[in-house]
């Protein structure tokens, strides 16, 4: 047991924060600092910055531009590039569809799409949770028929992520209505510009535009435009939402946050000097780094563990669990800092050079501990994940 | 003890819960937030008619004789229609500064008008420096003759942007953190000097920043003594905290309202969500937190008009902190055991969660009143 990064895995992180430090566009990380909506462009400039670099999905099997790094190499890579408020990866390419078509999908579908996630020329969105299918996903009701040489999918999908960005969108469909829930639903892989698909914004409490709805009003497909085989969408789906929720626990982001909150809680801000003098608020922020040091170690043992064994870890979600309550008690300890400010209201939308009506330091904190309440519904809820611990770990 | 209400009270309180259902479904709301000022101009008409605007104020001023009680039954049920008249702000806080600190020809005057719905009143005091300290106060008022003038700059003024008038601390005498030497001036929102930019807040109402250039304030705007206006200030602020008390209990039993009817109805699994004890439980703890809360609403309320002021600090304080906490946690959850549909714009309990948040930000958060309840010793002294 050596709980040390060896000596080459710390010349990597070295590497690694002097690379996202020297190429991250300065417009685009003080956004992130400043915690404001990034735009579809950064994320796009940024992707392809890591991808000249070959690293902008490290985790992929190498010949489709995978790195070969080890698994804690990998995490080192993520921690760092987290830490130093890059982009975030567009997970739906990255970690969702593009493991699902390496492992599951036809060469044709791997040639066609693997390459277009890499540089993000193709923008995917993930077309699962329905109206009446939330946690309960296997009850969904969008459809999909064979007639001649396509596929017709009819339904409706929502909370669909960025799906105004998108090129294409995974669609989980029923395919067979008579078998169990489970046993019907097939997993489809679809171009937006098809005709009959329809996006609709859904405006989330903060303000901003980041979901959607989506409709399918018999849009035809061709008979390729499935994964794998037909009805096996549900375990593709399984694989997929495995994969999710490792990377939901989003350790760098709770560093970044924790370095922010540092480090506006040492300017004297209020006449009555800085926060951090505090000692009240020293504790607290303390406590919210031992809990965040101990999920950096369980993530660590989780990753070594998948080393193993290869299958996804029911561990995974006690990451999704402490990571997504983390994210949120670092937004709350940031709303603390800055103080009465949070009052004012920006658009997140809003394309405006109009200085704010705050300080210009205290940014849209509230706005971001309204939306970050969204880390404990998705990605299967943390009531969903306790009842996977409950079942999967220990046996109830 | 007696936590009932007289029949003049219920009937306050029917009156009051009857508009809000009839004036402020959600959809209705909306329409009153398009309007520039953030508001119903035809609502505050309402409550002037009600009697709501003149109830905490005593009759030889031109008010309806009630008290704390009274503002406590309206604010609950504002609270629960998310209303956004600037009922705090006028009569409220407004009328408190008002009571504690004019003279009594003054009081007459300004109530008379706020009773009658024709003066809407902004506190403007914070300022970017003061954090939530109420001494902290930088805007300078210069002695000219028997008058004054305004310099400086003030912040977050709630409403302050469609205000009639402004309250406007400032810094007759001392440095900018001493106790001693704030006065409170009245002020025309559209007097020569005074420019203000409004903004909407995170919890859908509206705000200002106002600069003071300036601004000349005649003898008879002076309220009360001009550098002794701080023990009036803190004295207005508590009880604006027993009144966000309330309307923080009314938002808080909206929030549960709506979460136990959704936990029956919304179905996945087969069943209806509600039937997971995992919920019914969390449902149990939402339950406990707004009558821990509700509690000390009362105690608030009636803590608010003691002439001593430790006494009622440390009562303001506690049930700050208790409201505080109740408001975070049933607002967390109401989110929580909605799902994706409580992260929409559309849907009332988000904006519940948004105003709680404000509401415990608002004079200091839970534990900015924790820790001046812990310096201030027990409370069962
Ligand atoms: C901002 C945001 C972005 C999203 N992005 C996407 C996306 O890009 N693509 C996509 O497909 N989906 C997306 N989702 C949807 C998300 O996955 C669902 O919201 C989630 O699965 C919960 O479903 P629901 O909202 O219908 O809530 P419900 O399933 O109705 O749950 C309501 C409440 O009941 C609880 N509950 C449900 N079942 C149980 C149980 N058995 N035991 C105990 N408690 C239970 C839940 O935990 C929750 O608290 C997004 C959601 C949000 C909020």
């Amino acid at each position: 047991m050596d709980l040390r990064l060896t000596e080459d895995e710390l010349a990597f992180r070295g590497e690694v924060r002097a690379f996202v430090r020297d190429n991250l566009p300065a417009s685009i990380r003080e956004k992130s600092v400043a915690g404001r909506r990034l735009a579809k462009d950064d994320y796009v400039r940024w992707t392809r910055i890591l991808a000249a670099k070959g690293w902008s999905v490290p985790h992929w099997p190498v010949e489709w531009g995978g790195t070969g790094w080890s698994p804690v190499k990998q995490s080192i890579f993520l921690d760092e590039v987290q830490r130093g408020y890059a982009p975030e990866a567009i997970a739906f390419g990255v970690s969702m569809v593009g493991p699902v078509i390496y492992t599951f999908g036809s060469e044709a579908q791997k040639k066609r799409f693997l390459p277009g996630i890499v540089d993000l020329s193709d923008w995917w969105c993930q077309g699962f949770s329905e109206p009446g299918a939330g946690s309960d996903l296997a009850s969904l009701r969008t459809a999909a028929r064979r007639d001649g040489e396509s596929w017709v999918i009819s339904g409706q999908k929502t909370w669909t992520t960025m799906a105004q960005y998108a090129d294409f969108i995974f669609v989980l469909a029923r395919t067979n209505p008579q078998a169990k829930k489970q046993e019907g639903i097939s997993f489809f892989l679809l171009d937006m510009k098809s005709p009959g698909v329809t996006v609709r914004p859904i405006q989330t409490i903060d303000g901003g535009h980041e979901v959607n709805e989506v409709f399918f009003d018999d849009v035809r497909i061709p008979l390729d435009a499935i994964v794998g085989e037909e009805n096996k969408g549900w375990d593709y789906a399984k694989f997929l939402l495995a994969n999710e929720r490792n990377g939901i626990a989003r350790v760098g982001i709770s560093k970044g946050r924790l370095d922010r909150i540092r480090q506006l809680a040492a300017i004297p801000v209020y006449g009555s000097g800085p926060k951090i003098d505090d000692p009240f608020f020293r504790a607290r922020l303390a406590a919210v780094e031992v809990d965040l040091k101990a999920l950096e170690m369980t993530q660590m043992r989780v990753i070594s563990n998948q080393r193993r064994d290869g299958k996804p870890d029911p561990a995974s979600s006690v990451l999704k669990i402490k990571g997504s309550e983390i994210q949120q008690a670092t937004t709350e300890l940031l709303m603390e800092v800055v103080g009465p400010y949070v009052l004012p209201y920006e658009d997140p939308e809003a394309l405006t050079n109009e200085p704010p009506a705050g300080p210009d330091w205290a940014g849209p904190a509230a706005a971001n501990y309204f939306n970050t309440r969204k880390v404990t519904i998705y990605g299967g809820s943390n009531e969903i994940q306790r009842g996977i611990i409950a079942k999967a770990i220990l046996g109830l | 003890m007696d936590f009932d209400l007289s029949s003049e009270q219920q009937m306050l309180r029917d009156n009051v819960a009857r508009l809000m259902k009839k004036k402020y479904g959600f959809e209705q709301r909306k329409a009153y937030l398009a309007a520039a000022n953030g508001f119903s101009d035809d609502l505050w008409r309402a409550y002037a008619d009600l009697g709501l605007l003149g109830a905490p104020f005593a009759e030889e001023d031109g008010g309806f004789g009630g008290g704390p009680v009274e503002t406590m039954i309206a604010m609950e049920e504002f609270g629960k229609a998310l209303a956004l008249e600037p009922y705090l702000e006028t009569v409220v806080l407004g009328g408190a500064l008002v009571r504690h600190a004019a003279a009594p020809e003054q009081r007459a005057d300004l109530i008379g008008r706020i009773a009658a719905g024709d003066l809407r009143l902004s506190f403007a005091h914070a300022e970017r420096q003061s954090g939530f300290d109420l001494n902290d106060v930088g805007l300078t008022a210069k002695r000219d003759g028997a008058a004054f003038v305004l310099d400086g700059e003030k912040g977050l003024v709630v409403n302050g942007d469609s205000a009639d008038a402004l309250i406007v601390s400032a810094r007759v005498a001392g440095g900018r953190r001493d106790r001693d030497g704030i006065g409170l001036f009245l002020v025309d929102a559209e007097a020569p000097g005074v420019s203000r930019r409004g903004y909407p807040t995170q919890d859908g109402r509206r705000a200002a920043e106002i600069a003071f250039a300036n601004v000349r304030v005649a003898p008879d705007n002076v309220l009360g003594s001009p550098e002794d206006g701080l023990p009036a200030i803190e004295r207005a602020v508590d009880e604006t905290i027993a009144a966000l008390a309330a309307e923080a209990v009314g938002a808080m039993s909206e929030a549960l309202a709506m979460t136990v009817e959704y936990l029956k109805t919304r179905k996945q699994f087969g069943v209806t969500i509600g039937s997971f004890q995992a919920l019914q439980h969390r449902a149990s703890d939402m339950v406990v937190a707004l009558e821990q809360a509700r509690s000390m609403m009362y105690f608030a309320t009636m803590s608010a008009a003691d002439d001593d002021a430790d006494e009622r600090a440390k009562a303001i304080s506690a049930a700050k902190v208790q409201i505080g906490r109740s408001a975070k946690f049933i607002g967390q959850q109401a989110v929580q055991m909605h799902g994706g549909i409580a992260m929409t714009y559309e849907y009332k309990v988000g904006h519940l969660f948004k105003r709680l948040t404000m509401i415990d930000g608002a004079f200091g958060d839970a534990d900015l009143h924790l820790r001046r309840l812990g310096d201030r010793g027990s409370l069962f002294a």
